[in-house]
């Protein structure tokens, strides 16, 4: 078998293993809510929708199941696997179990741009929420970058240290940058929206944020896929990976800016949902081992899948009343990261 | 692989840490690298491996400037051991040993048969075969040491940079090892501790304050009278009874 057909099977084999669990968690993100809707419907409605066929579908049903619960699983999909993906990568890169999407000031410069927009009123209402959001978050991680790269000049062994450091200085910044404006300018009420906004909200989902989200966090998982080898190298520093062949700076360069892009996109859709970014990597080397050929797909599989799962709980955990997805995937997440790391811990050797 | 430095300068904010320093190794020949702690060794090793730039000065790899080759390339032809690396991932034994092939890896020359046999002739140089499937963290020093050398030959070198390989390793291993480098095909520059050790090395140089203070075969480079100026001792050669070949043996001045 040449290399490229076997890399192809390889690919072949990966999507037969992922799609149907991800197809079945979308089916079930478009089933479940307040109101319970069977399998066969969302599939009536899906070849009434894709292939044109008249099937007999309740107007009403049709509407919630592909204007609201669709797109809403699918970019909660795109956003966990994009999410989880950029934690395994930033863990590998700047050599810290604790890195997390945020890391780089992102979410913090997100939300500084939020309530640019919407509280200080910035833009004269033309702008939306998210174009804020993501400017800022843009905004944040450039200044990250310019310092850690200012700071960490000349010295490749402190480098990752001096970026983390840089991060959470960025951070600190615009978290208070984001407190002044709204202690300056906002209301009780807009201070909760902004609150329940930066916790994760997906109820403002539609079809062309799924068009943003997927495409975006395929392109994403694709270039981070493709420089597995080059992080495993960089089990042992920088200098080793050097040493490996590894082209270090473009590598460290080109997958911080995929991940920054990524998540800025993501977070300028849905706000910051914490912890799928931190636990999902760690959870997902517990299952097939540090080896970045096999964690990336796991990871972005399991991210993904966590993230439809919350989505659903968030809507029906409380009758009649839509929590943040952030509290939803902290609630249920630390508890089961807290088992994972206990069992793997009995099983280690 | 033939190796060469000429005049090597290295300094880091105005601080020269290396001057003028220039050797080579033959291809085949395993060179010592000996001096003081702090006297610039495990610097030259970077120098020569490409992952810093000399401030002034040229390494050539069989003839070519170092600086002309891309980071593949290098890694293709030189493997390094440094004196430490460490990780807090859950890798096993095995996989630190696959990391060696990552040169000769790409997208369209996937892992194949001919990586698996590299990989195990590599862990059985090194005597660690039944270990290959332990974690990382759970191996002792020596294992780990072992197992970075083991690395390096996994990515088929023509030059071999070890910088204090036998540190952690047991007496038997430590002559194992450096037995097993000499035996090589491959040419070798190694830091040494033990001068005695290095006494059975094709070529020694000696270094001190980053500069070289002798080079040449190990009889020309290593007498008492270098050794005990370079280390602040006094050294003495001496041969055993059998007749075997003389060595040093050392008191505090
Ligand atoms: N980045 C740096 N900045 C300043 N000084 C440095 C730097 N790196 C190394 N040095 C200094 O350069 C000198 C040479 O260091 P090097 O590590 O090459 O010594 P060595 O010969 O390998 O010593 P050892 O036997 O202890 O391993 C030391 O005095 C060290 O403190
Ligand atoms: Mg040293």
């Amino acid at each position: 078998m040449s290399a490229a057909a076997a890399l192809a099977w390889q690919g072949v084999r990966g999507a037969c293993l992922a799609l149907p669990v991800l197809a079945a968690a979308v089916l079930a993100g478009a089933m479940i809510g307040e109101t319970s809707l069977a399998p066969d419907l969302v599939l009536s409605v899906l070849v009434n929708k894709l292939a044109g066929a008249g099937l007999p579908v309740d107007p009403v049903d049709q509407g919630i199941i592909w204007s609201y619960r669709l797109p809403r699983a699918l970019v909660a999909g795109a956003c966990g696997a994009a999410l989880a993906v950029t934690g395994v990568v930033l863990q590998a890169l700047l050599r810290n179990a604790l890195a997390d999407p945020y890391i780089l000031g992102i979410s913090a410069g997100a939300s500084t741009g939020a309530v640019a927009v919407t509280i200080a009123g910035l833009g004269g209402g033309a702008l939306s929420l998210s174009f804020g959001a993501f400017n800022g978050a843009l905004l944040a991680f450039g200044f990250v970058a310019i310092l850690a790269r200012a700071a960490g000049a000349g010295s490749s062994r402190a480098a990752a240290a001096q970026i983390v450091l840089a991060g959470i200085a960025g951070s600190q910044l615009f978290n208070a940058l984001t407190a002044f404006i709204i202690a300056k300018s906002a209301n009780a009420d807009q201070a909760r929206g902004i609150m329940f906004w930066l916790m994760g909200n997906l109820s403002g989902v539609r079809w062309p944020d799924v068009w943003l989200a997927v495409p975006l966090a395929l392109a994403g998982w694709m270039v981070c896929r493709f420089h597995a080898r080059a992080l495993d190298a960089f089990t042992f520093g920088t200098d080793s990976a050097a040493a490996l062949g590894i082209p270090v700076r473009r590598v460290q360069v080109v997958l911080i800016f995929a991940t920054a892009l990524m998540t800025a996109v993501m977070v300028s859709i849905v706000g910051s949902i914490g912890f799928v970014g931190l636990v999902i990597p760690h959870a997902a080397r517990f299952l097939v081992g540090p080896g970045h050929r096999r964690l990336m797909p796991a990871a972005a599989l399991t991210g993904a899948v966590f993230l439809i799962g919350a989505d659903i709980v968030s809507r029906i955990i409380i009758p009649g009343q839509v929590l943040p997805i952030g509290v939803v995937t902290a609630l249920i997440g630390a508890p089961a990261f807290a088992i994972i790391l206990v069992r793997g811990q009995r099983t280690a050797r | 692989m033939r190796i060469e430095a000429r005049s090597l300068s290295f300094s880091v904010r105005g601080k020269a840490l290396l001057s003028d320093v220039s050797l080579s190794a033959q291809p085949g020949e395993t060179l010592a690298l000996v001096g003081p702690n702090g006297s610039g060794k495990s610097t030259l090793m970077r120098l020569l491996a490409g992952l810093a730039r000399p401030s002034q000065g040229d390494v050539l790899l069989a003839e070519q400037p170092l600086a002309r080759l891309s980071r593949r390339e290098i890694a293709q032809r030189i493997a390094i051991v440094e004196q430490q690396a460490d990780t807090a991932e859950r890798i096993t034994a095995r996989s630190v040993v696959e990391l060696g092939r990552t040169p000769w890896l790409s997208a369209l020359r996937p892992w194949s048969g001919e990586d698996t046999r590299q990989v195990d002739k590599a862990l059985r140089t090194v005597e660690m075969e039944a270990f290959a499937q332990r974690e990382w963290a759970t191996l002792s020093g020596g294992e780990r040491q072992r197992l970075h050398i083991a690395r390096a030959l996994a990515q088929q070198p023509g030059l071999l940079l070890l910088d204090e390989p036998t540190n952690h390793l047991d007496i038997h291993h430590q002559l194992s090892i450096l037995n097993c480098v000499r035996n090589l095909k491959v040419t070798a520059v190694v830091a040494l501790h033990d001068l005695n050790q290095a006494l059975t090395c094709d070529r020694v140089a000696v270094l001190s304050g980053g500069r070289l203070v002798a080079s040449g075969t190990p009889q020309q480079a290593l007498t008492p009278d270098t050794v005990s100026e370079v280390f602040g001792i006094t050294a003495r050669q001496v041969r055993d009874a059998g007749g075997g070949a003389p060595h040093l043996s050392f008191h505090l001045a």
